[in-house]
């Protein structure tokens, strides 16, 4: 099982790109590449899970951890979830009240 | 396959909870019966339960496998996850703060055990000292 990540740049967004599953696995690595965006002083995050092809609380976990850290340096989290199977994770936990979540990037970058 | 059973015991370590998925899918794929949305659910449901199994095998610094049992054929895809680590009360799991508290963000983890009532049709913890048991049904009916 593997887990890509990838960053690019919209204007002042950096777009997370993940692909592959996000498990007790690889949800380490997950986290870290959110941190050091932080650490890199890039706060205003797309993460895009258009190519997720699992994800688990542990996922979830993720995502809430980075949201609240990209807040505390005054930025955000925004979402990219397409697929409904990946989106009824965050349904079934009341987690799209705690996201802003898009179906495209260019959707999430227009509400950004 | 009536009554077909799958058995599996994977280290308790992060990397096998993959192969866990992977054989109660392939499983539940095999039986023809549920749908792909149902089988999604089911693997969702093994991933928290072996997640959580392999944490409880860390805390208590086992190295003991966890058992994983698939049956299907008798109503439904079952599957029983068995670990050997210190238990835990079910009834006991702190709620979280509604989604729209600020505190929410406080919280990282908990979500695995009601994402597992959310997702199947029949679940059992079974929880002492010695270990946790958890049973997952899917039934076909519910797949109607």
């Amino acid at each position: 099982m593997d887990l890509d990540l990838d960053v690019s740049e919209r204007g002042e967004l950096s777009v997370l790109t993940v692909r592959g599953e996000v498990d007790v696995s690889t949800a380490p690595r997950f986290r870290e590449r959110l941190i050091e965006l932080v650490n890199e002083g890039r706060c205003n995050v797309v993460a895009d899970l258009s190519d997720v092809d699992f994800l688990d609380s542990t996922g979830l976990g993720v995502l809430v951890g980075g949201l609240k850290r990209l807040r505390s340096h005054n930025g955000d989290l925004t979402l990219v979830c397409p697929q409904s199977r990946i989106l009824k994770v965050f349904e079934i936990t009341g987690l799209t009240q705690v996201f802003s979540i898009h179906d495209s990037v260019d959707a999430a970058v227009a509400a950004s | 396959m009536a009554g077909e059973v799958v058995e599996l015991e994977i280290p308790a370590q992060a990397e096998f909870v993959a192969l866990a998925r992977l054989v109660v899918s392939t499983m539940a794929f095999a039986d023809g019966t549920l749908s792909p949305e149902r089988i999604d659910d089911l693997k969702l449901a093994v991933s928290e339960a072996c997640t959580n199994a392999i944490e409880a095998h860390s805390a208590r610094r086992t190295a003991e496998r966890v058992l994983v049992r698939c049956s299907a054929g008798l109503g439904g895809v079952e599957v029983c996850i068995e670990d050997r680590g210190g238990g835990f009360d079910p009834a006991a799991l702190p709620d979280h703060p509604p989604v729209t508290d600020p505190a929410r963000l406080e919280f990282e983890r908990g979500l695995g055990i009601p994402l597992i009532r959310a997702l199947v049709d029949e679940v059992d913890f079974t929880s002492s000292t010695q270990g946790t048991a958890v049973r997952l049904v899917v039934r076909y009916e519910a797949d109607s």
